[in-house]
Parts: C-alpha cells; structure tokens; sequence
C-alpha cells in the first residue's frame, strides 16, 4: 500500500498538499490542469522531490532516500533513454547499474525486449528508433527492474493517438502481468478512462484522494468541470 | 545508502581537487609571503617595473580593443568566402605558444624582417622589434583576435528585428551606431580590457623575449631575474607577492564587471544590415584584409623560415621536444584530474564558491607559484629534478579555469537531462562515471584535453625558473637558440612547435568528436 501521509510541498510560490492512499494493484490515473503539481507529486514519490512536511510510506514502513532504493520504477516524459548506450544496455541498467551483465541476464534482457516487441534490436542506438521503439525500450526496463510501483509521467505524450494506444495497451498487459500499482500523469481525460480504474485529482494545492474513475467521470467535482471544459462535460 | 556514499565520495574528491588547487595558488603564496624581504627593499627599479607592468596592460588593452572594433564590425556585416575560417583563425592564438608567435613577429616587424627590408628599398632606417612597442605589439598580436571575438559576440547578440526595426525607421549608418551598436560596446568593451588586461599582467614570455632593460621590465621578469641571475630569493619572493596583488586587485575588479564568455558558437552568420553604402563598404574590406594579414603574416614566416632546417634540427631540439611532449601529456592527464571532480562538485554543490576557488589560477600568475614552489622544495631536492613534473603541474592549473568553462555547463546539462534516470536506476559511482559522464563528457573533454596539452606545449614560464642545461622542453630550447642567435635553427624549432601544439590539441578535440553520440 502506497500511503501520502500528510505531505507538503512548499516552491516558492506554488505549494502542493496531499494525504491519501493507494491500494496495492490500483491503476491511477493522475489528472489535473498543468502546472498543478501532478509532475511534483510522482517526483515526491519517486524521491526526486523533497517534503517539507509529512512522509511517504510503502507498507507501513518510510520510503528510502535513494530514488533507486525505492520500490519504484518510473518513466519520465523525455531521456528516458541514454543515447551513448544501446538498447539492450538501456534494458540491462535495469538489472545491474553498472552494466556487468551475466550469461544470464543477456538473456533476461533479450526476452524483455521480445516480449514488447522489440525483438533482435538490442544492438541499435537510441537514434535509430522510432518514439513508439523507445517508450517500449523504457518499458522493457521496467519490466526488469520489477518494482511493485510504476509511474508514468506522461510518457506517450509526443506519440500520435494510434500509437499511444498501443502503448497504453502494452501497459495493460505488463499490469496484468506484474500486478504492480500504477500512477500515470496524462492531460488525457481519456487515457485515464481507458487505463485505470482510479482517478488522482491534483488542483488548487491539492492532490486529492483517488476516486473510481467511473464515479470521477459521473459526477465531476466543480475544478474537474473545469479542467474537463465544455468538450469534456459533452461527453459526460 | 548507496546514494550517501556517492555523494561523500564525490565531495571527498572535489575537495582533494580544490584543496590542490588552492595549495598551489594560495599556498604557494604563503610561502612566498614568509620568504619575502620587507616592502622597503622595493626599489626604483622594482617601481619601474610595477609601473611598465600596469601601463603596458593597459595600453595592449586599450589598443587590442580599438583595433578589434572596426575588424569586428566588419565581421558581423559582411559574409564572405573564408569568413568562418577567418573566424576559426581568431581563435587559433589561444594555443599557439607564445615564443612561436614572437619569433614570426620578429621576421616581419624586427631588424631584418620584412617591413625593415621594405624601408630599406626607399633609404629608411630599420626597425626594431625589441622595447615596449615589441611587447604591446606582441600582446596586440595575441589579445586583437580575443578582442574581436568578444566584440564580433556582442554585435551578432544585437536581435537581427532591431536592424530590420532600424532600416524600416530609415536609419542611416550613424543612427544605427547610436541606437544599436554604442550602447552595445558600453557594454562588451569594459568586460573585454579587463579580460585582456589580465593576460597582459601576467604575461611572462613577451616580457622575456622581447622586453627587458629599464624601460620595459615587467614584474614578472623581474621576479624571472631576481631568481635567475642575482638568486635573490628575497627580492624574488617580495616582487611574487607584488605581482599577486596586482592580479588579485585586476581579478577582483573583472569579478564585478560582466565579463563575456568566448566559447565561440553562433559566429557563423553575419547580420544583413540595409546601411549600406561603398564607403562603409571600403571600410569593412580594408579592416579585414589588415587584420589577416596582421595575423596570417608571421605565422607564414614561421613557416617558410622553419621549414629548410626543420630536418636537420640539432637533436637537443628533437629531445627537448620529446620532453615537451611528455609534459604535455602529464598536465593533460592532472587537468582532467584537477577539474573533472571540481566540475562534479561544483554541480552538486549549490554555491559558486567551487567553481569560483577553480578560477582561482587566473589571478594567480604562473612565476609566483613557481617562485613559491621553489622555496617549498629548495631544502629538500635539486629543483631542476622537479623541473618537469611541476611544470606540468603548474600548468594543469593554469588550464584549470579554460577546462573547468567547457566541463561545468556539461555536466550541468547532462545531470539535468539524464540525473533523475539514473538516479532511479541506482546508477552511482563508477557506474554512473563510466556509463554516463564518460561518454556523454567526451566532447568537452577532449577539447579541455587538447586546450591543456597545447597550453602545456607552448608553455615558457616554470620551466625557464626551474630547467637547467640537460632538461629544457622544447619552448625553452627554442628561446635559447633565440638568444643565440641562432636564428635559423630557431625558426625550425618554432615550426616544430608549433606543428606539435596544433597537432597535439588536434589529436584531442578529434578524439571527443569521433563517433560520439549525440
């Protein structure tokens, strides 16, 4: 169980408020207008952004300081890729950071790579792929690193709408496969629909406690009406 | 837990590296401090120099800067054939050892060179290339090219709109320089003197090779003679400590003026201006074609006097160039040392005091921690042992601040892109050095590892305070030929040098470009 446990988060003149939890295998969506704070909430969480009050917990217990240490895996918007090394390097970071790969994990590495579609490309460079190539190479990490925590960070969010459906679709199935918990920041109303079945509201300071989606979607609260706009409302 | 220790170890080794640093720059200084003779014992010839010293500064500066204005100007309006390799060419100076440009200068401006010859022709007495008007010349030579630089910066900074903005209000040539480009030179020149007026302050081999005499002594001759001839220790310590203030005072002063970066990107375009007019026109072409000539004509004298003996050369000059190398390499090697942990360190570490204690070695002048070196070691060894593994050293920190501005906003870059990745994926210590900054810094890297051996190369400082007969390197055997007169070995000697230098920055900066991945 992720737990937000009375978390404030102070930058100047922006502040972001949060104490919730998460059950374990939830998929969530976090929703909310830009420059609300949802980039600032997976950071606190993945432990690139300090508190300045409250704590995060996992299971009852504190969360390390070490981002690596943490029982997380996140996918960033951008370089998630380091582009001096190959895509099979890319992938084995997720086994040992300093890259001394056994037998053994060159071939987990290669089975990770098939199993998202990227079979025999483990010797190609970051520039040789296409965006679609590269978030599966990322999610091919993360399949490796086997965290109970996955969070997104809007990493589909320069792929045109049939590709990122694919990937939300990969997603799906490496969830279904790991039964890890999901935080997903999208400015998709859609994704969140497609994807989870939790929505985390982050607005006005705030990150709300996770609401089901189907409910969220229902009977939208006056900031989310806001958010979602006329288009939005239309489809309600 | 694995994080802590990173960090530990990564403040650990930039505070070694800053603790090298400082020892070398301030406590050297110390040391020099406690060997000096009372303030009283400055005499009127030590006065001479002080004065020699500042007003030489200035006026290299002063005329550095009025030359490089039109020259820059030019530049920034004109797009010709050759521009950018003029441009390349500007920035050739930095590394080009100093004795080498000297004696070019000497074979166009000197007794027999070639503008005396042309006087010849019509009855006119010779020139000399020796006094104060050699070493401004000189220091013309050398800091006209980082001036125009500097300038050529400002003028293509000005938005390309204020010109169109400008010509669409029919503003003539006169307007324009009133509203655009006077106010842009208030701001670019003051920063450009006192960058130039801090290299012409601590310039040592000018001074030797052309300087001298009561009239154009600097104090970091001085200091050279007190030391060589007289082995006035005293004297010597006492001049170091004068020669620091002074850098210091300078250093200080640039601190609170903006002082402009010269990394040299975005000179390859030139603005298109609608003023034009033939005048303006004639104006540009002669600025030019005088500053090419200024700058191309001795380096192709080396050249064409170089090239007959440069096979025959007497072999100390060939082992002198070895030496040379190897030292080269060796202050290579201590720069990335030096700067590749104070860089990590400065970018961690939120306060500019760690890159601000890296910039330290551009007060600090070469001669006086030489001067304090020696003292340190004179009760211990034979200084000329030391002679080259502490000119190597010494000039590793004289790099430091040139290395340190193209590694810092790299590795600023790179842990701002890719830090929170492999934070993530636990990447720390070797492995986050190996994977990550390695291949990422290659770029950076092999340019500061060629700036640092070329400057390393050319250098004639230390080693002429330290170096006996049997251990010279190849700069200092070249100034011994000089001093010969030997002029036509010299002048292959130079040729060599100079050839090694470029090769040597050459070999590096190719080396970071090769294959690495964008």
């Amino acid at each position: 169980m992720l737990t937000v446990d009375n978390m404030r988060i102070a930058l100047g003149d922006f502040s972001l408020a949060g104490d919730f939890t998460i059950t374990p295998g939830a998929r969530v969506a976090v929703l909310g207008p830009s420059g609300a704070g949802k980039s600032t909430l997976l950071a606190a969480i993945a432990g690139f952004q300090p508190l300045d009050a409250g704590q995060i917990h996992w299971d009852a217990k504190p969360m390390p300081k070490d981002p690596a240490a943490r029982p997380i895996s996140m996918v960033f918007q951008d370089n998630n890729l380091f582009p001096h090394l190959t895509v099979a390097q890319n992938v084995g970071l997720g086994l040992r950071p300093n890259l001394r790969l056994s037998t053994d994990d060159h071939t987990r590495v290669a089975q990770a790579l098939t199993h998202v579609g990227l079979e025999g490309m483990g010797d190609r460079k970051p520039a040789q792929l296409s965006g679609g190539q590269i978030a599966r190479v990322a999610l091919a990490r993360v399949l490796l690193r086997d965290r109970p925590v996955l969070l997104l960070d809007e990493p589909f969010g320069a792929l045109g709408p049939a590709l990122k459906a694919e990937m939300l679709e990969l997603v799906h199935t490496l969830l279904d496969e790991t039964g890890a918990t999901l935080l997903m920041v999208s400015h998709d109303p859609e994704d969140a629909r497609v994807l989870c079945d939790q929505v985390v509201l982050v607005a006005d300071g705030a990150a709300h406690a996770p609401v089901a989606t189907d409910e969220m979607f229902a009977n939208p609260p006056e900031v989310m009406r806001e958010y979602l706009g006329a288009s939005g409302e239309g489809q309600l | 837990m694995a994080r802590r220790r990173v960090q530990i170890n990564r403040t650990i080794l930039g505070a070694v590296a800053l603790g090298v640093v400082v020892c070398l720059t301030l406590g050297t200084l110390i040391a020099v401090a406690m060997r000096a003779e009372g303030a009283g014992r400055l005499g009127p010839a030590d006065w001479a120099a002080i004065r020699f010293t500042l007003w030489q500064a200035a006026a290299s500066a002063t005329l550095s800067i009025l030359l490089a204005i039109p020259v820059a100007r030019a530049l920034a309006r004109r797009s010709f054939p050759g521009r950018s390799v003029l441009i390349t060419l500007l920035g050739a100076p930095f590394i080009l050892p100093v004795i080498v440009a000297i004696l070019g200068l000497i074979a166009v401006f000197g007794r027999t060179g070639l503008i005396s010859q042309a006087l010849g022709v019509f009855g006119i007495e010779p020139i000399s290339v020796y006094g104060y008007h050699g070493v401004i010349l000189a220091h013309v030579f050398f800091n006209l090219p980082l001036a125009t630089r500097l300038i050529l910066q400002g003028w293509l900074a000005i938005p390309s709109e204020r010109f169109r903005l400008a010509a669409s209000l029919g503003m003539g040539p006169s307007d324009i320089a009133r509203t655009l480009e006077r106010p842009m030179l208030r701001e670019v020149v003051p920063g450009a003197f006192l960058v130039i007026f801090l290299i012409c302050l601590t310039s040592f081999a000018v001074a030797l090779a052309l300087g001298g005499g009561p009239k154009a002594t600097t104090v970091e001759l001085a200091i050279y003679e007190a030391f060589r001839f007289d082995f006035d220790l005293g004297r010597a310590a006492l001049l170091a400590l004068v020669q620091f203030t002074l850098g210091a005072t300078a250093a200080l002063l640039a601190l609170r003026v903006a002082i402009p970066g010269d990394m040299g990107t975005g000179l390859d375009r030139a603005v298109t201006r609608w003023d034009d007019t033939r005048l303006l026109r004639v104006q540009d072409v002669t600025a030019i074609l005088l500053a090419s000539l200024f700058l191309i004509l001795p380096l192709t004298m080396v050249v064409l006097d170089g090239l007959p003996r440069l096979l025959t050369l007497p072999a100390e000059v060939f082992s002198a160039a070895a030496r040379s190398v190897m030292v080269a390499l060796l202050s290579a090697a201590v720069t990335l040392m030096l700067s590749l942990p104070i860089a990590a360190f400065a970018v961690r570490s939120t306060s500019r005091l760690v890159e601000g204690i890296g910039y330290l070695t551009i007060a600090a002048s070469p001669l006086v921690i030489g001067t304090g070196l020696f003292i340190i070691v004179f009760p211990f060894v034979k200084p000329s042992d030391l002679a080259l593994p502490i000119t190597a050293v010494v000039n590793a920190a004289m790099s430091l601040p040139f290395t340190l501005r193209a590694l810092v906003p790299a590795l600023t870059a790179i842990e701002r892109d890719y830090g929170k990745l492999a934070d993530g994926l636990g990447m720390t210590g070797m492995a986050r050095l190996r994977h990550l900054w390695l291949p990422r810094l290659r770029r950076p890297m092999g340019f500061a590892l060629g700036l640092a051996a070329a400057l390393s190369m050319g250098d004639l400082g230390v080693i002429a305070m330290f170096a006996d007969g049997s251990n010279a390197t190849l700069p200092l055997q070249l100034y011994r030929l000089m001093t010969a007169y030997r002029m036509e070995d010299a002048a292959a000697a130079a040729l060599l040098l100079l050839a090694l230098s470029l090769a040597l920055f050459w070999v590096f900066d190719k080396g970071g470009r090769v294959d690495a991945d964008r």
